[in-house]
């Protein structure tokens, strides 16, 4: 019987999320503390960057997810 | 005497030697001990155009040195020594003889101060490289390597035709700043452009590397490219129109990493995409991005590499590097799974990591340099990065579903080279001043500001967060067996419909003429065989006795004749 590891239990993962979620907050609040040297404007803004890479992101995925319906082939797809 | 040499004749020549060394313990130090002592060479070269010669009144510069050639000549040299190590379990000399001889090549092109040494260079680079994806030994890599080798050779082709249009309106040959105005300076762009993978002009890179050997997909990822990138930023640097070029590819090409299966390609696919942030960096053109576009070629290699050897490590022991069959790995394979996330870490541009203080300097210099936009498009593709290389990689790869394999850890030759890799990777992160020091241009960048170390690990820890909350409500698209279209289709679908369509119209406009031919040529024959043949008019046999009638005929004919007469 092979050992079990941390991550093959369910609950440990959701630690790790759990943990995720609290470094994004702890993230966020920094905001508030450090001052930012704005150079386009945006960037000053608060949790611009915070904000820019959660929704760049899920947009990402989402269009790569709908240009799927268009692109994608079956493997043997240029060997036929 | 080194003085005269170009330090690229070491591997060029060694490696051609190399399959006549014998034994295991000789060819490796033979296979290591070349970049060594290449290296030691470069670092002796002094500055300036080493040895000029006039050939036909051409002047060819073989050797010019200055800090942005020697930059690239250090990271090739680090590259082959550790995709060297990386492949010393190999017992076919032919990888790591091409591999040598297409290093050399790519840091003789490094140093060409003229634009036909460079073509020389550049074409050698295409030919060796082949051999690493012919080594696959299948008919699809076959296949593969013919297609990469038709785009680089053209690539060469487009570049001689360009030198030739340059040297004729111009008479010079001296490969410096070029830019589009210059005659024949919108071909060499195009030659330059292929062999950089620009938009459009790409594929054939997400195409070779994933069908190349294990080993031989590191090698081709370090220099070809980055060839590319050295090449645009001594002849185009400040042309506007590749701050455009640039910010697209770090943008379209991170959609088919998320949804590509293979890991191998879609390491090829964040390839592309961070050659494109090099690209903006030389058309902006300023101090500053150009040291970062220096930067950034010298740090992708490395963690770029990294990346590769982690993959073909898994490649090795499990046989494939499809995300659908893969996954927990990192139970039976857990060097390679830490070497995986530095890489991956590194790309991704942690601070700590080496990408941070390579890419932040690109990205200073769009925003400083009013380029908002492309600021905006890059930062977007840093988001992007994370999510296909940095997650989507080590994940799928290592941990997501367990597949149930357990396949050993990677031979120590492979772990060794990830292990320098990595550490190179971390050292340069936390110590960028090493890196900086190398840069073509003298800078006082500091990348480690509070603003921007926040910023960079808010976009990146959001990046996660969005992957997280995408994952665990399903929203994330699995991982499929299937390809995705891109611009190969133009050429392996409707290309090859076109041309197999055009030679049926060919065959049956043969077909049909032949067929009329035919149809003469038999009413021909048998119009002569008519008149001619065993019963035909002209061919019949006539009696004797006939003979001998008509001839007493004509005499008596004559007869009368001569009485009337």
């Amino acid at each position: 019987m092979e050992r079990r590891h941390w991550l093959d239990r369910k609950e440990n993962v959701t630690k790790v999320a759990r943990g995720l979620y609290l470094l994004c907050g702890v993230l966020v609040l920094l905001d508030l503390f450090i001052h930012r040297h704005a150079v386009v404007g945006v960037d000053g803004w608060f949790a611009f960057y915070a904000l820019y890479g959660f929704v760049g992101s899920v947009g990402l995925v989402m269009t790569a997810k709908l240009l799927r319906l268009w692109l994608k082939r079956p493997e043997d797809y240029y060997d036929r | 005497m080194t003085a005269e040499l170009s330090p690229a004749l070491y591997l060029i020549i060694g490696g051609l030697l190399t399959p006549l060394i014998r034994g295991r313990v000789l060819r490796a130090l033979w296979m290591l001990g070349l970049p060594v002592v290449a290296f030691i060479a470069v670092w002796h070269l002094p500055e300036g155009a080493l040895h000029p010669v006039s050939i036909f009144g051409l002047k060819l510069e073989i050797l010019r040195v200055d800090r942005l050639s020697r930059m690239f000549a250090y990271v090739f040299l680090l590259a082959a020594f550790l995709a060297g190590i990386f492949s010393l379990h190999l017992r076919s000399a032919l990888e790591p003889s091409a591999a040598l001889v297409y290093g050399g090549a790519a840091i003789g092109a490094v140093f060409c101060g003229d634009l036909i040494s460079l073509f020389v260079f550049w074409e050698l680079t295409a030919v060796a490289s082949v051999f690493l994806v012919w080594s696959t030994g299948t008919a699809r890599a076959f296949h593969a390597g013919m297609r990469y080798l038709i785009a680089q050779v053209g690539s060469g082709v487009l570049l001689l035709a360009g030198l030739l249009v340059h040297w004729n309106a111009t008479g010079s040959v001296a490969f410096g700043h070029l830019g589009l105005e210059a005659p024949g300076g919108v071909l060499i762009l195009l030659a330059f452009g292929i062999k950089c993978a620009f938009p459009l002009l790409h594929n054939w890179l997400q195409d070779a590397y994933p069908e190349a050997t294990p080993t031989g997909t590191v090698v081709l990822s370090a220099f070809t490219t980055k060839l590319a990138v050295y090449a645009l930023a001594r002849a185009y640097a400040g042309t506007e129109i590749l701050v455009g070029i640039g910010a697209l590819m770090t943008a379209f090409p991170i959609f088919y990493a998320v949804i590509e299966n293979d890991l191998r390609r879609v390491l090829a696919y964040s390839l592309n995409n961070q050659l494109g942030f090099m690209v903006v960096g030389v058309g902006i053109g300023t101090e500053l991005s150009l040291n970062g576009t220096a930067a950034h070629a010298f740090t992708h290699i490395l963690y770029k590499a990294l990346l590769f050897m982690s993959m073909g490590a898994v490649l090795h022991r499990v046989g494939t590097t499809r995300g659908t069959d893969l996954g927990g790995l990192y139970k039976s394979m857990p060097w390679t799974t830490g070497f995986c996330i530095v890489g991956a870490a590194s790309i991704s541009a942690f601070p700590l990591f080496s990408g941070f203080v390579s890419k932040s300097m690109i990205l200073s210099a769009a925003a400083h340099e009013g380029h908002y936009l492309t600021w905006g498009v890059l930062l977007f593709a840093s988001a992007g990065v994370f999510h296909h290389s940095g997650i989507k990689i080590p994940f799928f790869a290592f941990f997501a579903h367990d597949s149930g394999r357990r396949p050993r850890e990677a031979p120590f030759n492979m772990l060794l080279a990830m292990g320098l890799a990595a550490f190179l990777c971390v050292g340069i992160g936390v110590w960028p001043q090493g890196l900086y020091a190398l840069l073509p241009y003298p800078t006082d960048f500091v990348p480690y500001t509070d603003s921007h170390v926040l910023s960079q690990v808010q976009l990146l820890v959001f990046s996660a967060l969005a992957f997280t909350v995408l994952m665990r409500t399903g929203l994330y698209p699995p991982e499929m067996r299937a390809i995705n279209l891109d611009t190969e289709w133009f050429y392996r679908r409707l290309g090859k419909g076109l041309v197999l369509a055009g030679s049926e119209l060919v065959g049956h406009v043969y077909w049909l003429a032949l067929s009329r031919a035919r149809r003469r040529v038999v009413r021909a024959i048998g119009s002569i065989y008519r008149h001619h043949g065993p019963q035909g008019l002209l061919a019949r046999d006539w009696p004797s006795g006939s003979m001998v009638l008509w001839v007493s005929i004509m005499l008596g004919a004559y007869l009368v004749f001569y009485l009337i007469g």
